[in-house]
């Protein structure tokens, strides 16, 4: 009977953290975590993790390379609030502190298959060159009062930010009666001949 | 050991093979690349290393020199180019409007979605290509074609024919004429006929131009034919070689010369006549005419000579008179009739027009006949130029692809270009198709050699007609040229390049490649007969209709629509049909618009084109639930704010998910009693609703509204002034600190934002310390009761067993022996948890109990923590052990006994006190029941006042606690701070500088005394800042409570209090959650029967001020409450701090007093802050006249202005409907019975009707005295009574709000745990109304136990 008329779709996305490009920093480990609206269900997987601290590759690529899986699945009635990740990096300073090294967040991709995302990172700025100079020192250089705040849009506005480096995740996306509940999100080269969208006419 | 190459500059020899002299490539012209910059030095040791290490050459080059590359530095920048011109910018820029394609699934683009792919085909047949101009055309060429093309014209015109039709039908008019003339018609009127002929006549005039300008053009058509041709063959003759296999023959066909002379003539004459009629029809008319004019230069004639006669004739007027001599000349010659001479003049005329159009009389027609029977000259006769043409001509071949709807399908054979610049394709394409057509294009490709093709032309084909089928179709041909511009280096003319026939090089000609496609395109038809078109109703006629509306508007703009000329213009512009159905009411519109004087519509289309968007209708769209669903959500109404995962289907949403919501919205205005039980109360509930939610409506805005500090967490300024955590130098000087010290400090926890918590995580500590004063057991009650009744009371029963069993059971024990056996159940949330028993009326049991907490609806917000209304009770038992055994020959194998547990007192804390203060620490007093029966203080009292005189001073019981939340919250202190900034720009009444010196004096206050509570401005219920002096103003308690004690003032104070005590206390944070602070005016006040500490205070410093006291509003901390507002009073002697709320009063140096810090006095005149080093009220002088201790806000330089009140001038009092309360009484009673009977699901409940009587006459007692002095009397009553009950019970008094605290107390107490079989309860509720419906309501619960 579920299978006759699906009342929930489901969203798997499997894939990873794959490296970074931090140009000037080292030591970094990355914490995932989603961000997804009121009609999201995570179903299986985690959530949320943190990785191990990763060092600079000794090339000239210089990559922070952590490869660190993610693997969940939600379900959900609803587009609306389609899942984010929201990525935070963290390493040493100077002085050995954890500081954050970036935020960033990108939408889980929609159309099945694999994707590569790269996704610029920012931190948020000090108020003054005073409050720079002493986050410095200290150690305790602004952040997010929570890093999924960089997955809405709302009281943005009030912070100002500075580009920071690149993080490259790679996901795997199956989805699963989607297209059932009305929603095509297939990429358009790839339409069966079910699809909406017919191929050209054959010549003979 | 290691190698270190030389720096110096390698000799030349060295780097190159024995022998050779070094070779410099570009002394010798060759193009070496320029080398890059590089430092000798490095390429000296590059140099040496290479010549040690590898003995090889090869690293050098014939110049001695590395092997470089060239530099690959451009000399430019690569930057894209900047545009300069801010044209070619906006050019760049503009946004074009492309129409959005109203997707509706499988029924446009695809055909018959339904059935089978491939049902329809259209067949494309590709005959050939001509080109009527080819870059290798030659002169000849060219010539052909233009001969070609003229002979194509010839035939056309020829089978055509027009000059002959017009000829025929100029004789039929005429024909018509003649007999309309002859005729003789009675019945129809001369005019009609006249009439006619006239139109005949002028028909005729029309076609005979027509016909002669058809005849003229034939003429030239031949005798341009001719002349090309001869051309060419001057051409041929020319260049000694035939390029081309034209021919034209000029065939003569003979004619009859008489008939043809006869014809000819008669003709002539016909058109003689005809213009002589026209000639004097023409004649007349301009007679008339010139009559007309003749009479008025007459008259003007006159008039000058009149003129004339008074003036002296000048120059001027005598030009004058030359230039109208004409005129009377004209009139002159008129008359005379010229129709002989003009005759001759027509003749002539006309016989010249003939001779030139028309073909001589006897003259033989020629018909012309092009042939390609002509014979081209071979190559080897053609001079060098012409042979690299005719070979260019071969090497050139030509194919066409077929794209439908914009894509490619097919394409035909490549094939060689001919001599004469045709191509055969032959072949037909079957597209089977699923799209409908929209469009066919074939491209025309030629390939040069094996280059690459070029895209010389596209051609469009029309879609055929569903009517045409696959051999019906006429092969069609269809004209392409391209904008290529070719130039050849033979014989070949080029494309797009002048080039002249003329050995002077003038009369160019440019001429663009062209040709002809001859092709047919039709529906093919299935194996049965059934044409493959897709049916009719399917062609975009959906598509055009949807959009047609949206097509004016969006190709004239918006402003077009209410420009109706522009419109009209677009209209006429654009040819629309306005016979089409479709363009009916734009037509309309039009016609209206130009017509009427302007029209100009009075409205404004703001989304014209949001009509093209709608995929729904709005009906429809409101009709669905979950759109519904989804938009209440969204716009957070609170019943749907959290809602989880809205179903996909309508069919899966209930309806009774709105029907809730549906009901608050009917139910707004509509007062609903059940719950509320008392009328009155229920409309101030409603009215709180109200007040509540359009106070949500106007802070919605603001919640969405985000400080910094909300989302980024940053360190404070560091400042060196303040002692705050933030100074520089202490936080450098704890980079140096030990991770480790030796001697911790206390360090605070790290607060945790509430978003990502979720159930379980938070904890509730509750620090159980020690209690004071505890109640003890009365043995005496016993003993005073024994010789009056039964010798088995319960005492004595257990006195004498138990004393060998435990001491604490011995009613007669000996003093200083344990009394009294207490412990404390915490209950949070339903989850109880107790200490274990600790003895003696001053226990001591330091345990940490942790409760778990759980949000509404799983919710962290902090909006949704600040609204928990739940509170900590904090219950204070005596466990008492009952022998139960009933043999006492059993004594020494078993023990049986039961535990009772005695209710004494209780502690209750809200807990949103908790979540703002993050943690509760102090002395708090147990509320004990005014009555409790078989316990007693006084003894207590007696032992420890010798040695504890202070102490003696308080009355009641007190506990120590500590209670926390674990991981520390962080309390939404921020959001409120914000909303109260926010309101602060909202109007306020208050004079500007006003404002602004409160800013300042706030301000100041936070710089010195951060931890010090200073209020100058509040916001007041409708959302306004009001100075908070406007608040204080003598207002006049109920008379009636003033009528109690005429004489003495104190005892109306504690009246006053106790009554201002008893409205119900309601923390505006939990009516506002999370929002704000809002001081309603004390008759708001009391018309909403609920209020927080600032109400209370207001009101109570109000009455005090009537009652002629010296009265301040304190505002400070205070435990529980955390900060709050007390009132301070000057009685003579001494001051005294009153509880608002719980109508107690305290002396300045209580120490149980609740208020633990001042931070400002407010008085109706004046505000002072506390500017003392210490805030606590023992060590603060109250003296406000001095100003080194107390800082006022209005000062000499700022002089109180006088604010008025914004309180009213009167409270007005009603009397509470007694017959109402004594109701409401019976109802509370009711349903407290029935909750206690569900409490004890596993047992009967039985209710002793005369113990509850007793009760119940006691209550009111109890009233009158405010629980004081009665104890003693109400248990000898009591005990006479009931002698044969063990009773244990106690009244519980409350301010009536609703029923639910009242149920929670009752809960909260236990009584209702005994399981004892035979236990009866009793219980009495006694409502006490005071003014303005003030409730104090006592429940007096009792458990019995018959002895036995």
């Amino acid at each position: 009977m579920a299978a006759a008329s699906p009342t929930v779709f489901l969203l798997m996305v499997n894939g990873q953290v794959e490296s970074a490009q931090f140009p000037e920093y080292d030591d970094l480990y990355c914490k995932y975590c989603f961000v997804y609206g009121q009609d999201w269900a995570p179903t299986a997987g985690l959530e949320e993790g943190i990785s191990q601290i990763t060092s600079k590759s000794q090339d000239v690529r210089q990559a922070l390379v952590w490869n660190f899986p993610i693997d969940v699945t939600f379900k959900s009635t609803n587009p609306y609030g389609w899942p984010q990740i929201v990525l935070s990096v963290y390493g040493p300073d100077v002085f050995g502190n954890d500081v954050v090294r970036g935020y960033g967040a990108v939408h889980v991709p929609f159309s099945p298959g694999r994707h590569k995302r790269t996704i610029p990172m920012f931190v948020p700025e000090s108020t003054s060159k005073l409050q720079k100079f002493t986050s410095w020192f200290t150690g305790r250089r602004p952040e997010y009062t929570d890093p999924k705040v960089v997955a809405q849009g709302e009281g943005r506005e009030v912070t100002r930010v500075r580009s920071q480096g690149f993080v490259t995740l790679l996901f795997n996306v199956v989805t699963k009666d989607m297209r059932k509940l009305g929603y095509d999100t297939g990429p358009a080269d790839t339409q069966s001949v079910s699809g909406p969208s017919p191929p050209q006419s054959i010549p003979q | 050991m290691l190698f270190v190459p030389s720096r110096q500059t390698v000799p030349t020899y060295k780097k190159l093979p024995e022998n050779v002299q070094p070779r410099f490539l570009e002394d010798e012209g060759l193009y070496i690349g320029e080398r890059l910059e590089m430092a000798h030095s490095h390429q000296n040791i590059m140099e040496n290393r290479l010549l040690t290490q590898e003995p090889g050459r090869r690293w050098f080059g014939d110049d001695g020199r590395i092997l470089a590359m060239p530099n690959p530095i451009k000399p430019f920048p690569s930057r894209p180019p900047v545009l300069t011109q801010e044209q070619s910018i906006k050019a760049e820029l503009e946004t074009l409007y492309k129409k959005a394609v109203k997707y509706v699934h499988s029924s446009q683009h695809m055909i018959g979605s339904g059935d089978p792919p491939g049902n329809f085909q259209l067949d494309i047949d590709i005959s050939g290509l001509i080109f009527t101009h080819h870059p290798c055309f030659s002169r000849e060429h060219v010539l052909a074609a233009k001969l070609a093309q003229l002979y194509d014209q010839y035939l056309a015109r020829h089978q055509r024919n027009k000059a002959k039709f017009l000829t025929d039908k100029l004789q039929a008019l005429r024909n018509a004429v003649h007999t309309g003339l002859n005729q003789e018609k009675p019945h129809q009127s001369l005019d009609a006929i006249k009439k006619t002929i006239k139109e005949y006549k002028s028909e005729i005039r029309q076609t005979r131009k027509l016909r002669d300008a058809e005849q003229e053009k034939d003429r030239t058509l031949l005798k341009t034919i001719i002349k090309v041709w001869k051309e060419m063959k001057s051409l041929r003759e020319f260049q000694r070689f035939t390029n081309t296999p034209l021919k034209l023959v000029l065939r003569k066909e003979k004619v009859d010369q008489k008939a043809d002379e006869d014809a000819y003539e008669a003709e002539i004459q016909a058109e003689i006549s005809e213009l002589l009629e026209e000639h004097a029809e023409e004649y007349e008319w301009m007679m008339e005419e010139y009559r007309m004019s003749y009479q008025q230069w007459k008259a003007r004639k006159k008039a000058q000579r009149a003129k004339k006669k008074k003036r002296k004739p000048t120059a001027e007027e005598r030009s004058d008179e030359e230039t109208e001599e004409p005129c009377p000349e004209e009139e002159l010659v008129k008359p005379t009739p010229p129709e002989p001479a003009d005759r001759a003049v027509i003749e002539q005329q006309v016989r010249e027009r003939a001779a030139h159009s028309r073909r001589r009389p006897g003259e033989p027609t020629l018909v012309p006949e092009l042939s390609l029977a002509g014979s081209l000259t071979p190559n080897d006769q053609c001079p060098r130029v012409e042979v690299l043409r005719r070979e260019d001509v071969k090497r050139r071949s030509v194919y066409l692809k077929v794209l439908f709807n914009n894509k490619e399908v097919s394409r035909t054979v490549s094939r060689q270009l001919g001599a004469d610049f045709r191509v055969h394709f032959g072949q037909i394409f079957n597209l089977q198709i699923f799209n409908w057509p929209e469009s066919l294009t074939l491209q025309v490709y030629e390939t040069v050699g094996h280059g690459s093709p070029t895209l010389l032309a596209e051609v469009f084909l029309p879609i055929p007609e569903t009517t045409i089928v696959t051999g019906r179709a006429p092969v069609e041909e269809v004209e392409f040229s391209s904008n290529q511009h070719v130039t050849l280096d033979h014989e070949g003319v080029g494309s797009g390049v002048p080039f002249t026939f003329e050995a002077d090089g003038s009369n160019q000609l440019i001429l663009m490649t062209s040709g002809k496609v001859s092709h047919s395109v039709a529906w093919a038809i299935g194996e049965n007969g059934i044409p493959l078109i897709p049916p009719l109703s399917q062609q975009n006629i959906g598509f055009r209709s949807a959009l047609k509306r949206a097509d004016a508007i969006s190709s004239i703009g918006t402003s077009g629509l209410t420009d109706m000329k522009k419109l009209a213009k677009w209209a006429a512009e654009s040819k629309l049909d306005p016979n089409d159905p479709n363009n009916a009411p734009l037509m309309q519109l039009i016609s209206v618009a130009t017509s009427g004087e302007s029209y100009v519509p009075d409205f404004f289309r703001l989304e014209q084109l949001q009509q093209e968007f709608n995929f729904v209708s709005d009906e429809e769209l409101n009709r669905s639930k979950r759109f519904r669903l989804l938009h209440l959500r969204n716009q957070e109404v609170p019943e749907f704010r959290n809602y989880k995962q809205i179903p996909v289907y309508d069919r899966e949403i209930m309806e009774k998910v709105f029907q809730d919501y549906e009901k608050r919205l009917q139910d707004r205005n509509v007062i609903e009693t059940k719950e509320h039980i008392d009328t009155h109360r229920a409309i101030v509930a409603k009215y709180l609703q109200q007040v509540r939610e359009s106070v949500i409506n106007r802070f919605l805005v603001a919640k969405h509204h985000f400080l910094l500090a909300d989302l980024v967490v940053e360190e404070e300024v560091p400042n060196i002034s303040s002692e705050g955590s933030g100074i520089l130098g202490l936080s450098l000087f704890k980079l140096a600190e030990q991770k480790r010290p030796l001697r911790p400090r206390r360090k605070g926890r790290k607060k945790v934002t509430a978003q990502n918590l979720s159930d379980g995580d938070i904890k509730l500590l509750v620090n159980i310390i020690r209690a004071y004063d505890i109640p003890v057991r009365k043995p005496t009650a016993s003993k005073f009761q024994q010789p009056s009744r039964s010798s088995r009371t319960f005492s004595e029963k257990h006195a004498a067993p138990l004393s060998t069993n435990s001491p604490t059971h011995s009613a007669d024990y000996p003093l200083g022996q344990v009394l009294v056996r207490p412990f404390v159940e915490v209950s949070f949330q339903r989850t109880i948890c107790h200490t274990t028993t600790a003895e003696g009326p001053n226990p001591s049991w330091n345990e940490e109990l942790e409760l778990p907490f759980r949000a509404p609806n799983g919710d962290y917000s902090t909006a949704s923590l600040q609204s928990v209304k739940d509170d900590v009770f904090i219950n204070i038992f005596d466990e008492v052990l009952y022998d139960v055994l009933e043999d006492d020959r059993e004594r020494g194998s078993g023990i049986h006994t039961r535990i009772e547990r005695h209710w004494l007192g209780c502690v209750k804390i809200p807990f949103s006190t908790i979540y703002f203060q993050a943690r509760i620490d102090g002395t708090f007093k147990i509320d004990i029941p005014p009555v409790l029966l078989g316990y007693s203080k006084e003894r207590n009292m007696i032992l420890e006042r010798g040695f504890d005189s202070v102490r003696s001073l308080s009355e009641g019981s007190y506990i120590t606690l500590f209670i926390t939340i674990e991981p520390q919250l962080v309390p939404g202190q921020s959001v409120r701070e914000k909303m109260n900034d926010m309101l602060k720009k909202f109007d306020s009444q208050e004079d500007e500088k006003l404002l602004q010196a409160t800013e300042k004096f706030q301000a100041e206050c936070a710089l010195k005394f951060p931890n010090r509570q200073c209020l100058t401005t509040v916001i007041d219920i409708s959302g306004k800042t009001v100075f908070i002096t406007r608040y204080l103003k003598p207002l006049n308690p109920p008379q009636e409570l003033l009528d109690v004690y005429p004489n003495n003032p104190q005892a109306t104070a504690e009246l006053v209090a106790r009554y201002v005590s008893l409205i119900p206390f309601l923390p505006d944070s939990v009516s506002f959650a999370g929002i704000c602070d809002l001081w309603s005016t004390s008759d708001q006040f009391l018309d909403l029967l609920a209020g927080d500490e600032e109400e209370h205070a207001v009101l109570l410093c109000n009455y005090f001020l009537s009652l002629g006291k010296k009265v301040w509003l304190v505002m400070g901390n205070a435990i529980p409450e955390g900060s709050t507002a007390y009132v301070l009073t000057w009685e003579q002697t001494h001051y005294l701090i009153w509880n608002p709320c719980s109508g107690h009063f305290y002396g300045q140096f209580d120490t149980f007093c609740p208020l633990k810090s001042v931070g400002c006095l407010i008085g109706p005149d004046n505000i002072w802050l506390n500017i003392q080093q210490y805030d606590s009220p023992l060590r603060i002088n109250f003296d406000v006249t001095k100003p080194k201790l107390w800082k006022p806000f209005f000062s000499r330089s700022l002089p109180y202005p006088g604010l008025s009140s914004v309180q009213p001038e009167e409270l007005i009092y009603q009397h509470t409907d007694k017959a109402a309360a004594a109701e409401l009484q019976d109802r509370i009673e009711k349903i407290l019975k029935e909750k206690i009977m569900d409490w004890r699901p596993r047992h009967l409940t039985r209710w002793n009707r005369y113990c509850t009587s007793t009760l119940r006459h006691f209550l009111p007692l109890l009233e009158r005295s405010q629980g004081e002095d009665v104890e003693d009397d109400h248990r000898a009553e009591l005990l006479k009574q009931l002698g044969d009950y063990r009773f244990s019970g106690f009244p519980l008094h409350m301010p009536y709000s609703e029923v639910k605290p009242l149920i929670d107390a009752v809960y909260s107490t236990g009584v209702h745990n005994i399981d004892v079989p035979n236990v009866e309860f009793a219980l009495a509720v006694y409502i006490h109304p005071y003014p303005k419906n003030v409730l104090s309501v006592w429940i007096y619960v009792a458990s019995l136990i018959r002895n036995r």
